[in-house]
């Protein structure tokens, strides 16, 4: 194995993290599950395409600097999650997750009818602009943003909402812009990861949007644990790269993958991380947790008739 | 003594059936109000009115005085109605400390951006907040619980718990809905002293919904009765209790008893 193609699967693992860290945002902290989040990748690179393809390539793009397709992409992306927020937010759990399932398919057929995008044939001409420095650098700003947003009142209120949301609204917490903000910001971290996935494939085609890609990201998130951006990021990191591991197996491989996701939900049910950090803030707060338990059996015990008196 | 709440002719009705009907009262400034009746009698879908759960079919619902009917629930939160549930509902998997933390939002305003680049206004106010939260705890007895998981929490302290995240709220009228549910006669006993004080300190009014007599009976200054959605009585605990209408309603007729 060479330098070049574990570098190669890290990046693909650092694009699919990008992605995975919106949908954590979404599902892991405000508890509302997507199956349609290719549909926002798709946008990105799409659009991310479109502005740094060459005018004289076919599709013709707009010619212009990477880092205008990387905010264009995730813009749009956005933009359209805005959208799609204002008339499913207001269903109720598994509705709105039926809802955003037909969302993605739906960009991926428009997309397969665009010609002015190359159509079911794809979009051969992008650029090679995804570096590897520029992923890492995407990466550590996607988890800073993240960390510092969920550590705060914003991040405790879309908590607040997946905890309990009747509570969250007696609270004073105003659901709807929680989950719409949530929902927003976790498009334009699938429309970014879009855009770096279309400049390190060169070529993009609607299909490779589909149904399969959405359910990919939605199991890493649930794999690495909800509720946990250092779960998101080992899953990403961890199932991005399992596929080449099991490469030996062939025609297994893809059954391999399945059986080794479920060996660790059934041994993980939580995930990997299952809501813990791996920070030492985070590491501190588990042991409290877990000796604030401990001090309140023991205080239990003790005020038990029977047990030792305190 | 003002009135802080005005409730007049509020009616409900969930397709044919009226859960509510014509229902007049209101909350004295500073008082604790008992609302009873049997079960089904509407008292939990008057909370919902008021908190803005379900909207009423008919009537006004004033809150200082200003009208508050038709607003979404966390606008009526901001305004400063708060209450508990009688089916407890805590962010179960938060710590004790989180749950109050995460209430406390209301006395911070930073922004989006304060908060993603950790600007001073984001620490100053987290400050304030987690000061706050502590604060709270510690005067309802929680504090040694506080990195406890709240579903661990016994269920007493639970409800406790349920209290004490209404109250970072900074309430002006807390809404506690059979808050004595499920406690034994002592902490019942507790409680009654709690409601009292948090009244006393915090400077609020209580209208509380409970099917403990001797919690209506002791701590309630003024009691409303109803039954199958209908104001029946009002008065104080001695008028109350000694109305025939409300025994009838609680007891049946006489003829009823006599079979029984």
């Amino acid at each position: 194995m060479d330098w070049t193609y574990i570098q190669g699967i890290l990046m693909l693992a650092g694009i699919n993290m990008i992605a995975v860290l919106g949908l954590s945002l979404l599902t892991g902290f405000t508890g509302l599950f997507s199956f349609g989040h290719a549909g926002f990748m798709a946008i990105g690179a799409y659009v991310g395409a479109w502005i740094s393809a060459s005018p004289a390539s076919t599709p013709a793009g707009l010619g212009l600097p990477f880092i205008l397709a990387i905010v264009g992409g995730g813009a749009a992306a956005g933009a359209v999650s805005y959208f799609i927020g204002r008339i499913s937010l207001n269903l109720k759990g598994d509705y709105f997750c039926i809802a955003t399932l037909g969302f993605g398919e739906a960009i991926r057929l428009i997309f397969n009818n665009v010609n002015r995008f190359g159509g079911a044939r794809g979009w051969p001409g992008v650029p090679s602009k995804s570096t590897f420095l520029a992923i890492l650098i995407a990466d550590i700003v996607a988890v800073l943003f993240l960390a510092n947003l969920v550590k705060s009142r914003h991040g405790r209120n879309m908590i607040a909402v997946r905890e309990e949301e009747l509570a969250a609204q007696i609270a004073g917490i105003n659901v709807f812009k929680y989950k719409m903000i949530s929902l927003i910001i976790s498009a334009v971290y699938a429309g970014v990861a879009g855009v770096f996935f279309a400049h390190y494939m060169t070529f993009i085609q609607p299909k490779m949007f589909s149904l399969t890609k959405s359910t990919e990201l939605t199991i890493i998130v649930i794999f690495g644990g909800l509720g946990s951006i250092s779960g998101s990021v080992l899953g990403a990191l961890v199932l991005t790269a399992l596929p080449e591991v099991l490469r030996a197996f062939e025609i297994w491989r893809l059954v391999f993958y399945g059986a080794a996701v479920i060996l660790i939900m059934v041994s993980r049910p939580k995930g990997l991380m299952g809501g813990m950090e791996l920070t030492p803030s985070g590491i501190r707060k588990v042991a409290a947790e877990r000796k604030a338990l401990r001090e309140a059996k023991a205080k239990l015990l003790a005020e038990t008739p029977g047990g030792e008196g305190d | 003594m003002a009135a802080i709440l005005h409730i007049r002719d509020l009616t409900k009705q969930f397709g044919g059936l009226t859960a509510v009907d014509a229902v007049s009262f209101g909350v004295p400034e500073g008082g604790i109000v008992g609302l009873i009746g049997p079960n089904g009698a509407g008292k939990t879908t008057i909370f919902n009115l008021i908190t803005g759960v379900y909207r009423p079919t008919s009537g006004s619902i004033e809150f200082g005085d200003r009208s508050i009917v038709g607003l979404e629930p966390f606008r009526i939160a901001d305004m400063g109605i708060t209450r508990t549930f009688q089916n407890i509902r805590l962010f179960k998997n938060l710590s004790v400390f989180d749950n109050v933390l995460t209430a406390c939002h209301l006395n911070a305003n930073y922004s989006f951006a304060d908060a993603i680049l950790r600007l001073p206004r984001f620490r100053a106010q987290e400050k304030g907040l987690m000061a706050k939260a502590e604060n709270l705890l510690g005067i309802m007895g929680l504090l040694g619980y506080k990195d406890l998981i709240a579903n661990n929490l016994p269920y007493g302290l639970q409800r406790r718990l349920e209290i004490v995240r209404a109250l970072a709220l900074n309430p002006t009228l807390l809404l506690l809905d059979e808050p004595a549910a499920g406690m034994n006669p002592d902490e019942t006993e507790q409680l009654m002293r709690l409601i009292v004080r948090i009244r006393d300190d915090f400077k609020l009014s209580v209208l509380v919904i409970e099917h403990h007599m001797d919690l209506i009976m002791g701590v309630c200054e003024h009691i409303i009765v109803l039954n199958f959605g209908e104001k029946i009585a009002e008065g104080s605990a001695d008028e109350v209790s000694k109305n025939p209408q409300v025994i009838e309603a609680y007891l049946g007729t006489s003829g009823e008893a006599a079979n029984a």
